[in-house]
């Protein structure tokens, strides 16, 4: 089945730039333990919350949201066109939300109580949820992932049994319902901050903007990650599965461009973007050049593509997107004048680090496992 | 009994005894600060400073003059940082102080960001870091005593007493002296109430208050998010469930290879 990935060592040059990166990853994260927050960083009192937990957490667990996507439109839409790209999905997911938990106990003050999370509950703490429905998510993960590590051992009769509907299909409901509760709630985090948080951000239905821009970040992840695969592992792409992609991460951004904008009218707030100040530029970059601008481009080619360059230019706009949306909200709530905030070079560090760790273990397992199918 | 705090900041001269007092009583490191232009000192609160006096310079019948605002933990009634703490290493007693519990605590400083007020500091150059702020000196309270910064006010700007006492008695000075408070109590309903209430003789925005905070208790937006859970799981069940039935119904039972 993957003969051909076979072929491919580990030790490319890509392979150990990505050595080289995690290499460091491990330095800096020895001097981060030994030093503290502090020294390592550049947070303060002043921004609490800084590069990692922006795009290592908050844009981490979205872009992963692939996921949880793919394996509804397969196992409970049974969108069968899509099976050949399912694995890949929740792989990614699978060591997206690792490297997100391993992102947490970087950050937090006291990584070794990090175990508090499991027996100190606040039902009222949103953070609460978002703790527990990570690692429920997580524990689902790696049971849709135990199909291609049984085959790749060759434990056949395990292997049927994880790969049957029987368990797929409900495992995929857990993953939905998983993933919309924590993808919401890292929005519903915000909701505590209504006076910090610009209202061209905050509204009540943040939760619900929070999951579906998450949906097309997963979705356009997908499809780079589908075009990038395709190029290392010379596979050719099949462009049905693309522009299928490329419709529906264009209906999603539809929906929640319709949904925010509305909200915004309808509670007043449109104005906003004309008010002094950054968040108005901020927010019209977010939603024109990496919201309308990829949906347009997306609709127009999501029929008639014929190659894999015109879907991926504006999908890459779509991760663009979410992230800096991510990043907006989390540089509003700690916005100050005469503050400001530019990561440590150990905070670069070691984002890149995590970064270069999921491209070496994806690759790394790709080789291994029946991941990728190679289609005729 | 829940007890409270009246700051009425037209009595306070800036002398900063409650400053120091906090300082000693709580075993805080002094800092080394440097003049800026601005008596305010130190300028910002930190790990080791849980109060500070702001001095304000403002105009009075066209001369110059001074406002002091005294800064602490406003001890909100419903806490926003409380129902923030995933480990409960928060908690609001039954007389008012919010607490922390250091052995609680993972340091995920989400407290920090959830405080309206940007009370919790931290202490960023430790290994084993604490959250940081105004306790209420609850264990003095406890003892019956005066919190320290209260102990060391001489011109009886902290007026220390039953909640319900202070209310009235904020009520009953501005109803008294329209001519010389603001008709503002903040705290009364910022936030859906603190337990530390101010009065003041000029706006609270001219004094660098927030203006913004919402009146209702910041807990109340997040809960039926959180309230709603078991529907929204259930809810979700049924529709993919179904979904799953009838997108599969008369296909035949394939399994994935």
């Amino acid at each position: 089945m993957s003969a051909q990935q076979k072929n491919i060592s580990m030790m490319s040059r890509g392979g150990l730039t990505a050595l080289l990166f995690m290499a460091a990853l491990v330095i800096a994260g020895f001097y981060r333990f030994a030093n503290g927050l502090g020294s390592a960083t550049n947070l303060s009192d002043d921004t609490p919350w800084g590069l990692w937990i922006g795009v290592d957490v908050l844009a981490g667990v979205a872009l992963a949201a692939g996921g949880f996507t793919i394996a509804g439109a397969v196992y409970i839409f049974n969108l069968g066109k899509y099976k050949p790209i399912t694995r890949a999905a929740v792989l990614t997911a699978f060591i997206g939300y690792i490297i997100v938990s391993v992102s947490i106990f970087f950050d937090l003050g006291k990584p070794q109580t990090i175990w508090h999370l499991l027996f100190l509950w606040n039902p009222q703490s949103i953070m609460f949820e978002v703790v527990w429905c990570v690692i429920i998510y997580t524990s689902v993960l790696a049971l849709e992932f135990a199909g291609p590590f049984l085959e790749s051992v060759g434990a056949k009769g395990a292997a049927q049994v994880m790969t049957s509907r029987k368990v797929l299909v409900p495992l995929a409901i857990a993953a939905i319902i998983l993933s919309f509760l924590h993808q919401s709630s890292l929005g519903a985090l915000f909701l505590l901050m209504p006076s910090k948080l610009s209202h061209l951000w905050w509204t009540t239905m943040l939760p619900y903007n929070f999951f579906i821009s998450a949906i097309a970040a997963g979705l356009a992840m997908v499809s780079f990650e589908y075009i990038v695969a395709s190029a290392v592992f010379h596979h050719t792409c099949d462009m049905s599965i693309l522009r299928g992609l490329a419709k529906g991460t264009a209906i999603v951004l539809l929906v929640y461009f319709i949904l925010r904008m509305g909200d915004l009218t309808i509670k007043g707030n449109l104005d906003l973007i004309f008010v002094t100040g950054i968040a108005g530029k901020l927010f019209m970059i977010e939603m024109v050049a990496l919201v309308l601008l990829p949906m347009i481009m997306l609709f127009k080619n999501a029929g008639s593509a014929t190659s894999a360059g015109g879907i991926l230019f504006p999908q890459v706009f779509v991760l663009l997107g979410v992230v800096m949306n991510r990043l907006d909200i989390l540089f509003l709530v700690q916005y100050q004048q005469g503050v400001s905030y530019c990561p440590s070079f150990i905070e670069w560090i070691i984002t890149a680090g995590f970064i270069a760790t999921i491209a070496f273990v994806y690759r790394f397992i790709v080789i291994k496992m029946p991941i990728i199918e190679n289609q005729p | 009994m829940e007890k409270g705090v009246l700051v009425d900041l037209t009595l306070c001269i800036g002398c900063r005894g409650c400053q120091v007092g906090c300082k000693e009583w709580n075993k805080r490191k002094a800092a080394k600060t440097s003049f800026k232009g601005d008596f305010t000192n130190p300028t910002k609160l930190s790990s080791d400073c849980y109060t500070n006096i702001r001095f304000i310079e403002t105009k009075k019948q066209g001369r110059p003059a001074w406002n002091f605002v005294k800064n602490q933990c406003l001890h909100c009634k419903n806490p926003a940082c409380v129902s923030a703490c995933p480990v409960n290493a928060l908690t609001k007693s039954a007389q008012g102080p919010v607490m922390y519990n250091f052995d609680k605590c993972i340091g995920c400083r989400y407290c920090m960001l959830a405080c309206p007020f940007d009370i919790p500091k931290y202490e960023w150059e430790s290994t084993k870091p604490w959250m940081q702020k105004c306790s209420f000196c609850s264990e003095r309270i406890e003892d019956g005593m005066l919190p320290s910064c209260i102990k060391t006010c001489p011109t009886g700007t902290l007026y220390f007493d039953d909640y319900d006492k202070i209310v009235a008695e904020a009520k009953k000075r501005i109803m008294d002296e329209p001519n010389k408070y603001v008709n503002h109590i903040y705290g009364l309903t910022e936030a859906g109430g603190t337990n530390w209430i101010y009065l003041s003789d000029i706006s609270f925005k001219q004094l660098g208050f927030k203006d913004n905070i919402p009146a209702v208790p910041l807990p109340d937006i997040t809960w039926p998010v959180l309230s709603t859970i078991p529907g929204k799981i259930a809810g979700i069940a049924a529709l993919m469930s179904a979904i799953a039935y009838f997108r599969t119904r008369g296909a035949q039972e394939e399994d994935t290879q």
